[in-house]
């Protein structure tokens, strides 16, 4: 199996905390790769440095196989990225963004067309595309963001807790974007604390207080700790938690 | 390039959007270009007095008239005492006093040329110093009344040829480059700098920090852009907005509303703007780099903006400002600017005439944004 | 009651307080303003760079042009051989006036008792041109003078002025007034509508407002701080002018104080009214400084002289609270003048508040609804 991301001992303070302690981990070409933890264990801090937007403290880490201390430029050519915070421009109408961003991953003209109504296509949004994003339902641009954040085709998506907020219906939806990306050969790396979207994952770490608790299969993990949910694997290992939001 | 081209169109668009920014940009600078230089006109004219008049005399009338039809002074109160006069000072109503003593006319005419020997005849003036430079002038004025009266009682009593002996100097004086001393003329040059001045680093600032706010510089962090990329893509569109407000307010507002023609070469006034505005828009760069939030950054461009129009020399004459002070004005771009509008636009300056101010914001301009594009941080 | 609205004040204080960056900037403002009013700004010119053309080369022209070097206010960069240099040293920039004085300057005062010089100004800055020919005027006539005063002059008139209030007609007397109404407005209008404004954009507003006080008190109790910060403020730009600029404060403090919080809360019930009327911070703090400071600064008179405006412009004047404040100021503080001297001013600033005031609860009651 392919590595395309590989993390050796990544650490991250600020100051005397320990943000993230020591991370070591593998993804997988492919693969479905949840990082879960509850508020405040280090999820996004973690993210951030895999993303390039932030400098780990120690530690050493490849993504595609670009270096993230040297090769951060080449590495953003690979990825996506999909923050916390929706952040498409609101006040640029669906087109626009799609065309923006598209843009500066240099796409050509002509594959922006083409990438522009396949999208809108695919996410039934044939009537809004000339309205502001500002406009839309959180769902819907929720679903705009993913599929921003994959326009150019990364090796990696990073998604940052994605569903927060969203209605079940919806969320179902956008898990189904996230197989497809998965299908087409597209790694997601995605934060969550929602525990059944743990279960669609195809492997998934558990972050409390800033370390790796548990790393497997949401079936191996359940059975590891012999209960039927991963809610409860998420309970027993949250419960020694010192610190939360 | 293809990148740029997609931010400009980006950020162009985002602008165009937003009514709120609109008339901020064009209708607000321009009604301000109209308004201030009516307002702040610092010309001394019409400078109340009153008049305490001991003597009743036709010789103390004589100045009267004479210091009412000079048109510099208006008759506020024509009074019998000091504390009637002073009262109108304490009211406001008048700037200035004049006292006449009793025996003005006798005590002047009686001293006829044989019997010079009295130090001459005594007139008194209090002025409200609170604005010391109006108390100097009106007292200035008045004094060269009072000599110019003090010329003709001379001339009228003592026309023997000796008093003609008495050496005068004449003083002419031309006033250059703006023979009306039109207000105007200098202020509209000025309140333009600084107009244009504010649109660059306010609305430079504030929009890069909008996008920090909002979280879609983390989105943009995310991607290969690149730090010039980016920045040139924030820096061009209120470059061009700039030249654009400039262009208005020296075409539209200075020469169609107060007439005043530009002078030098056009094209280098504009290359001097050219260079001016990018380094204006390196300080709201820069602002950008260390602030958070929209308030942060519009009370710090507040506080920059404050010193700089306040010290910039269109208020407050530099020449008369302290060493340290006259240093800061030396770091302000703001100062070159207005110097070289004037320079340009009402004398005709040249190249060769303002090529050190050039060079000077050149320097500004690289230093500043490099600064800024130093601190701009991708990652944290 | 009394209990409920202390507790809403002191959480108002301490939002107030725990902002540094702001706080640091609302206690430096008025330091630097008073340092750059006081030190910095000045009206006066000093060392005006000037250049002589002597055609005459003579002991008059010399006297006149050591008389122009003695004098702080000029400072004379060259001696120019011919006219057209002239020229040029103003298109530089380098100079404000130029000296001219004819061939034969001396022999022709001697002789014709007539002689002439010529002061020619760069009239592109005509602030500077009318007081340095001014000042130049002033020089030559003080050499005429000492000519003349060779010989004794019949029927002569002489005057003696005195500077009221500001002897040493320092600029900062008539700054400081001016100074205090700016900073005053500046915290109470600026900082109000935005504190206010904010808990309407994070949502805090609502619950403050469904808890079971009456909005009026609330609002209140917000703008207490303010007028605390207010009261500070003043303080520390009444110390400084006094200990740093020396100046004196000549009327009664409890009265400079008494109506100074009038205006505060003037300015207080100016900043309610906007955070009333807009919902976002930012539209609150263009409208305070667009709509508010701008003004202030032009329509107050200690920058621009009201008397030179065109009359609607000096009608406008009128409605700016500012205005009135700034003339109290100077009656009380410079003037050392009493209440019976003010009592017109106070009764508009009073007017405007209470005004203000009813306008704030009108429309705040139609907002709950």
């Amino acid at each position: 199996m392919d590595t395309v991301i590989h993390t050796d001992k990544l650490t991250k303070r600020f100051g005397d905390f320990i943000a993230a302690n020591e991370i070591t981990f593998d993804v997988y070409r492919g693969e479905i790769f949840g990082f879960l933890g509850a508020n405040g264990a280090g999820k996004t801090t973690a993210m951030r440095m895999l993303c390039g937007l932030s400098k780990p403290s120690s530690g050493t880490a490849t993504i595609a196989g670009f270096d993230i201390y040297k090769q951060t430029e080449e590495i953003k050519k690979n990825i996506g990225y999909m923050s916390q915070k929706f952040s498409l421009y609101e006040d640029l109408t669906i087109l626009e963004n799609i065309r923006f961003f598209g843009g500066i991953y240099g796409l050509s003209d002509k594959q922006l067309k083409e990438k522009s109504e396949q999208l809108i296509g695919t996410l039934g949004m044939e009537c809004e595309a000339k309205k502001m994003v500002g406009a839309l339902p959180l769902g819907w641009k929720q679903k705009l963001s993913f599929s921003v954040a994959i326009l150019h085709e990364p090796k990696i998506v990073f998604l940052d807790e994605p569903t927060g907020g969203v209605d079940p219906v919806t969320r179902r939806q956008f898990w189904d974007l996230i197989y497809e990306a998965a299908d087409s050969g597209i790694t997601v790396f995605v934060t969550t604390h929602y525990m059944d979207e743990a279960e669609y994952c195809n492997r998934i770490s558990m972050m409390v207080d800033g370390e790796i608790k548990a790393l497997d299969t949401p079936a191996k993990l359940k059975q590891e700790y012999a209960v039927t949910s991963m809610d409860e694997v998420f309970y027993r290992l949250a419960r020694g938690a010192k610190r939360s939001e | 390039m293809r990148t740029l081209k997609f931010l400009l169109q980006k950020e162009f668009k985002q602008i165009f959007r937003n009514k709120a920014l609109l008339p901020l940009l064009f209708v607000v600078p321009i009604m301000q270009l109209l308004i201030l230089p009516l307002a702040a006109d610092y010309e001394i004219k019409n400078i109340n007095i009153t008049i305490v008049d001991h003597d009743h005399s036709p010789y103390s009338h004589k100045l009267i008239s004479k210091i009412t039809a000079s048109g510099y002074f208006k008759l506020a109160n024509y009074v019998i005492g000091f504390n009637e006069a002073f009262d109108d000072i304490e009211k406001d109503r008048a700037d200035l006093i004049l006292e006449i003593p009793q025996g003005f006319e006798r005590n002047l005419i009686r001293e006829d040329g044989a019997a010079g020997q009295t130090d001459g005849e005594q007139l008194y003036v209090a002025v409200n110093a609170i604005n010391g430079v109006k108390a100097n002038l009106g007292s200035a004025y008045l004094n060269r009344i009072i000599a110019d009266y003090n010329a003709d009682v001379r001339m009228e009593w003592a026309q023997m040829p000796r008093f003609n002996l008495f050496p005068t100097i004449e003083i002419t004086s031309s006033n250059w480059f703006n023979p009306t001393m039109n207000y105007r003329f200098y202020m509209v040059p000025g309140i333009l700098a600084l107009l244009v001045t504010m649109i660059g680093a306010y609305m430079c600032a504030l929009n890069i920090v909008k996008e920090k706010e909002v979280g879609t510089i983390e989105q943009i962090n995310v991607t290969p852009i690149k730090k010039y990329q980016f920045i040139l893509g924030k820096l061009l569109p209120f470059w061009f907005i700039g030249i654009v407000v400039f262009t208005m307010g020296l075409f539209g507002v200075g020469w169609l509303v107060y007439g005043i023609i530009p002078l030098g070469n056009l094209f280098l006034l504009y290359a001097y703007l050219g260079v001016y505005l990018i380094a204006v828009l390196g300080l709201g760069l820069l602002i950008s780099t260390y602030t958070e939030t929209q308030q942060q950054a519009m009370s710090i461009a507040f506080f920059f903006m404050m010193v700089f129009i306040l010290m910039s020399g269109l208020f407050t004459p530099i020449d008369g400002m302290p060493k340290w002070a006259y240093v800061i004005t030396q770091f302000s771009p703001v100062t070159y600017f207005i110097e070289v509008m004037r320079m340009i636009v009402l004398k005709g300056s040249e190249f060769a005439n303002i090529k050190t101010h050039f060079l000077i914001m050149v320097v500004f301009a690289v230093v500043l944004n490099g600064w800024a594009i130093y601190n701009y941080k991708k990652t944290s | 009651m009394m209990d409920n609205i202390s507790t809403f004040i002191k959480k108002e204080f301490l939002h107030v307080f725990r902002d540094r960056k702001t706080l640091l900037m609302l206690f430096g403002l008025p330091i630097v303003q008073i340092i750059l009013f006081g030190f910095a700004l000045t009206n006066e010119i000093t060392n005006a760079k000037i250049v002589v053309c002597d055609y005459a080369k003579d002991d008059a022209s010399q006297q006149i042009i050591g008389k122009l070097q003695a004098s702080q206010q000029f400072d004379i960069q060259r001696i120019l051989l011919n006219h057209k240099q002239i020229e040029t040293a103003f298109k530089d920039g380098e100079i404000k006036m130029a000296v001219v004085f004819p061939a034969n300057f001396n022999s022709d005062l001697l002789h014709q008792h007539k002689a002439q010089v010529q002061l020619i100004t760069d009239a592109s800055d005509p602030n500077t041109a009318t007081a340095i020919s001014g000042y130049a005027n002033q020089i030559v006539m003080d050499y005429q003078n000492e000519l003349m005063q060779l010989q004794r002059v019949p029927y002569q008139i002489n005057t003696e002025v005195r500077m009221l209030y500001n002897p040493e007609l320092k600029a900062a007397v008539n700054f400081v007034p001016g100074v205090m109404s700016l900073i005053l407005l500046l915290v109470c209008v600026l900082m109000t509508s935005v504190a206010i404004v904010k808990e309407k954009e994070t949502g805090t507003m609502e619950v403050l407002l469904v808890s079971p006080f009456s909005p009026f008190l609330i609002i209140v109790s917000k703008a207490m701080p303010y007028l605390a910060l207010s009261l500070i403020n003043l303080t520390i730009i009444l110390l400084l002018s006094v200990l740093v600029l020396g100046m004196p404060i000549n009327g009664s403090i409890l009265l400079l104080y008494a109506v100074s919080t009038l205006f505060i809360i003037t300015a207080l019930s100016l900043g309610l009214l906007i955070s009333n009327r807009t919902a976002s911070q930012q539209s609150a703090m263009l409208i305070s400084l667009m709509g508010m400071l701008v003004p202030s600064i032009l329509f107050t008179g200690f920058m621009f002289p009201l008397e030179n405006m065109p009359y609607p412009l000096q009608l406008v004047s009128h409605i700016i609270p500012a205005k009135w404040y700034y003339i109290i100021v100077k009656s009380v503080m410079v003037k050392g003048l009493g209440f019976s001297a003010i009592w017109k001013e106070t009764l508009v600033l009073l007017t405007m508040t209470m005004l203000l005031l009813v306008v704030n609860i009108k429309t705040f009651k139609i907002r709950l609804t």
